[in-house]
This record gives C-alpha cells, structure tokens and sequence, in this order.
C-alpha cells in the first residue's frame, strides 16, 4: 500500500507540502484538505492588487489541472472536526473519515477579533480569506469613510488602496508607533510621514472602545476609549491573527503561540507535521521557538518538509523575509530583529530608505523602503545568520 | 489565439494558448506548466519566475527595470543576457509563437 500524506489546510504551506513532495518524485497519495471551498490562492495581493483589480482569477496559485495532473486530490469546503492520533485518522464536517500515514498541519490563522463591542455590525470587515476581501472590495465602492482598527503590515496595505480610491480613512493604533512588532522605530516615523502625507489620519496610543450602529443597524463610527469618536461607513479590523491551533491541542500535541515543532517540522509525535503560520518552530539562527506569518515561510517550510516526509531531512534554515506593498512604497524585511536591536538608518543614492539591526556588532535584519537592491543584497548577505558583514550596498 | 512555448531545461517543450494582456507568469500558473514558483505572486519579491527568452523574441519584452535587474542578481540558475522575470512580461498578440526556456531552478 501506497503512503498516504494527508495535509490540512490548503493555504499557501499546505499546497507546497503537496507540489514540492510532487517535484521530488514522492510516489505516495497526496490529500489536501481544508475549510475553503476555493483551490489554493495566494493571500497577499487580498490586501492589495486584489482590492483595486478584483481579478480573483489571478489569486489562484495553480489551476485545477495542476491537481489532476499531479494526483493531489483537493477536498476543499470541508472542516475537520477531530483528529484521532491512535487510529491515525481525521474526521470531516460531513462525516467522512480519512486515514493517514503522515499527518501535515498548515491550519493557518484567523483574525484576532478585538474583544469590543458591535464587531459583528454588518460594514465591520476582516480582510482574511478571498470571502472577506470580496465582501469587503463590494463595499468599497460605496464607501466614504473607513475607520481600520490596527495600524500593522494589513491595515496599512488597506488605508493605501483605499485613499487611491479616494476614501477617507483613520487608523487606530494602540501601540506608541505603525507595525511596532515588525519594524524598527525610526522606519515607522518614516512610513508614518507617508501615510499622513496621503491624507490617512493616524490615532497612535489609541484604543478602540466600541462599533457603534446607527438606527438601520449598520456601521456607524468607532468610539475611543478617551472618549473621542471617529464616524464611519466602513470599519476593517486589522488587530492580527491568532494561530489555529485547537485540533492539535485536542490531539495532546504542544501548543504554545503556534503548534510546536523540532527543526524538521516534526512535532512530538513522528508522523505529525506543523508548516506555515500555524508551526512555532525553533528559529535557524537563535535559541527560542518562532512563529513567522509569510509567504516565505510558508514555502520554504513545504519544500523543507518534503524532504523530510522523503527520508532526506535537514533541518530548517531559511532566512526569514518579508514584504508590504503600501501604495508605491514597498517595504521589505530581510532577517530577523529582536525589538531592542539597535537601528541605524541611512539612505540610498536614489531616494530609498535603509535601516540597518544589529545586535552585539551583528547585523539581524536590513529593512528597506523603496530599495529593493539592498534588500536582495541584505538577503545574500544574512542568509547564513547575523553577519559581521555591514558592507551592505547603501 | 497567441502560441506561448515553454520549454524545460530538461528540454520538454509545452505550447499554450496565451491570453494577451495576461504576464507570461500568469499564463504558464494557468496551463499548469512546472518550472516557474512564483512566489510573490508577480510582485517583485522573489525572483523564482525566471525564464530564459529564445533572444529572438527579446526585442519584443520591454526592457528590464532596475528591480528586475536586482532580483535576477540572485536568481537561483545562472543570470543570462536574456534572463526575464516571467512576471514582468505582458503578452501581446504579435507575440505570437514565442518561445522561452526555464531555468534549472528557480530557488
């Protein structure tokens, strides 16, 4: 009999697994399944292209032959609502019971939905899934006001395309800064200045108290906590995500902020795997566990698990990177920072910003803006861990 | 409709159909054709759309930007004179009949 791979979540990790262990020649049977009804699509461009272009047909990560063609059967649509570790096997939403030899988790995250009240307003969105975005790019159409409650990588992205669409909108930040757990201190003033600049009204130290309805029942404003109130025919809730980590807490695997892998995915059951947003795994280059939300991740762990799953493991190496496209400015993360890594900023010859981390003379991470040069360098250069190097190209 | 061809390093080749106004990323993603990763989606991140165009076809792709030029530098298979991300080439109809090569890797 045939290994059978069986990998929940059709997210991007979840659809690597399954097309690099194709590319490596894996022989077995490959399942994905997961809770969208849609084939496997690209998140990113949600909060960008997505929102501006509305081509749904350019989110998909492959067309439906590519599964055919590859033997990956696709079960999309479909919860799974337990996951049986003894008899190695998960059941469905729809009763169904699939076996598996090896068992891939790329469940992903939801929206960390603020604990506020009238979130559930029609007009209160989440930019998450291709239903939210949908939903979301309708309204916009008609949208005069939006008010986005978090001030990270996808509230940015949104208050961007939105104020090209001629949108006003307000950001609520309840950290002192923009992307306070992304970036350094001096790159947030400065894509702070460009948002203010287009005309985005940005609340820092601000907490959002509650979404207030209007008689009809739908969205009205946001009240802050200090008592002020920001009206709006549009509130997007852009507060983060949260790993889903219940089927395997319920499976007695360890969860901690992610479920908790070794350096070859492998959680401590052999035949159980974390890939993606979903796996706190131990990071490459320090001592502690991490839990990375990006296209990088996602892929570099689906190629790194398929030879795991084919018997030729190394462990996990990759260089975190990251990217937000915010209008025409592309910021880019090479590298890893602890929040009190030093920064040193400096600019380029041709107008793009550079932030180098460091700690105990180490380069961590190079963040950029508008230098896309220095970030591939940066990569190069840290793709083996902090470097002494700071001979970076500025 | 417009003819793409892809051909592997391995030396497969696979005609499709292209759709004009679609970049030829997004072509070879929609006719199932291996070999181009495309990670970031066309959005000049990752460099792991790379292909090699027939250098008859090249005067036909506009030329590449400073970007492309950054992210080709540290492609995975070896930088040529007619190294093109695929993300970054929009088909035209005239395009008709164009031919181009994949990488070994693109990662």
């Amino acid at each position: 009999m045939s290994e059978h791979v069986l990998v929940v979540g059709t997210g991007q990790a979840g659809f690597q697994v399954a097309a690099s262990l194709r590319q490596k020649g894996f022989a077995g049977d490959i399942t994905l399944v997961g809770d969208e009804a849609v084939p496997p699509y690209q998140r990113p461009p949600l909060s960008k292209a997505y929102l501006k272009e509305g081509r749904e047909e350019r989110l998909h990560l492959r067309n439906l032959s590519f599964y055919h063609e590859n033997r990956i059967s696709l079960l999309g649509g479909r919860r799974v609502t337990a996951l049986d570790r003894q008899a190695k096997r998960i059941t469905l939403d729809d009763g169904q019971c699939l076996d598996w030899d090896r068992l891939v988790l790329a469940t992903g995250t939801r929206i960390a939905v603020p604990p506020i009240g009238g979130v559930n307003l029609p007009g209160v969105h989440a930019l998450r899934s291709i239903d939210d975005a949908r939903r979301l790019r309708d309204e916009m159409a008609t949208m005069r006001r939006a008010v986005v409650i978090g001030g990270g990588f996808i509230g940015l992205e949104f208050a961007a395309v939105a104020r090209e669409a001629g949108i006003e909108v307000s950001i609520i930040e309840s950290a002192g800064r923009l992307m306070a757990r992304a970036i350094s201190p001096q790159m947030s003033t400065i894509v702070q200045a460009i948002h203010s600049e287009h005309g985005v009204s940005i609340f820092l130290n601000s907490l959002a108290a509650s979404v207030e309805a209007q008689a009809d029942g739908r969205v009205y404003g946001v009240s802050l906590s200090d008592g002020r109130f920001l009206p709006a025919d549009g509130v997007i809730l852009a507060t983060g995500v949260v790993p889903n980590t219940e089927l395997a807490d319920a499976a007695g695997l360890r969860v901690h902020n992610g479920i908790i892998t070794d350096r070859y995915l492998t959680t401590e059951d052999p035949r159980i795997h974390a890939v993606g947003d979903c796996a706190a795994f131990p990071d490459p280059f320090g001592p502690s566990l991490i839990r990375l939300e990006s296209v990088q991740a996602a892929v570099d762990h689906g190629r790194c698990l398929a030879e795991v799953i084919m018997g030729r493991p190394s462990p996990y190496a990759a260089l975190p990177w990251f990217w937000s496209d915010q209008g025409r400015y592309k910021l880019q993360i090479a590298g890893l920072a602890a929040p009190d890594d030093a920064a040193r900023l400096t600019q380029t010859e041709n107008g793009g910003q550079v932030v180098v981390r460091s700690r105990n003379g180490l380069v961590t991470a190079v963040e950029t803006l508008n230098a896309p040069g220095v970030h591939m360098s940066a990569r190069k250069l840290l793709a083996d861990g902090p470097s002494r190097d700071i001979a970076l190209s500025v | 409709m417009a003819k793409l061809t892809f051909v592997t390093a391995l030396g497969k080749a696979t005609t499709v159909d292209a759709t004009a106004g679609e970049t030829l990323m997004r072509i070879a993603l929609d006719n199932g054709v291996t070999g181009i990763e495309a990670e970031c989606s066309g959005s000049m991140n990752c460099g792991t759309c790379h292909v090699y165009v027939a250098p008859q076809f090249l005067d036909w792709c506009p030329p590449r930007s400073e970007s492309e030029e950054d992210l080709l530098a540290i492609a995975a298979s070896e930088l040529r004179d007619n190294s093109r991300l695929s993300c970054q080439i929009v088909m035209r109809p005239e395009m008709d009949g164009m031919v181009v090569h994949l990488p070994e890797s693109q990662f």
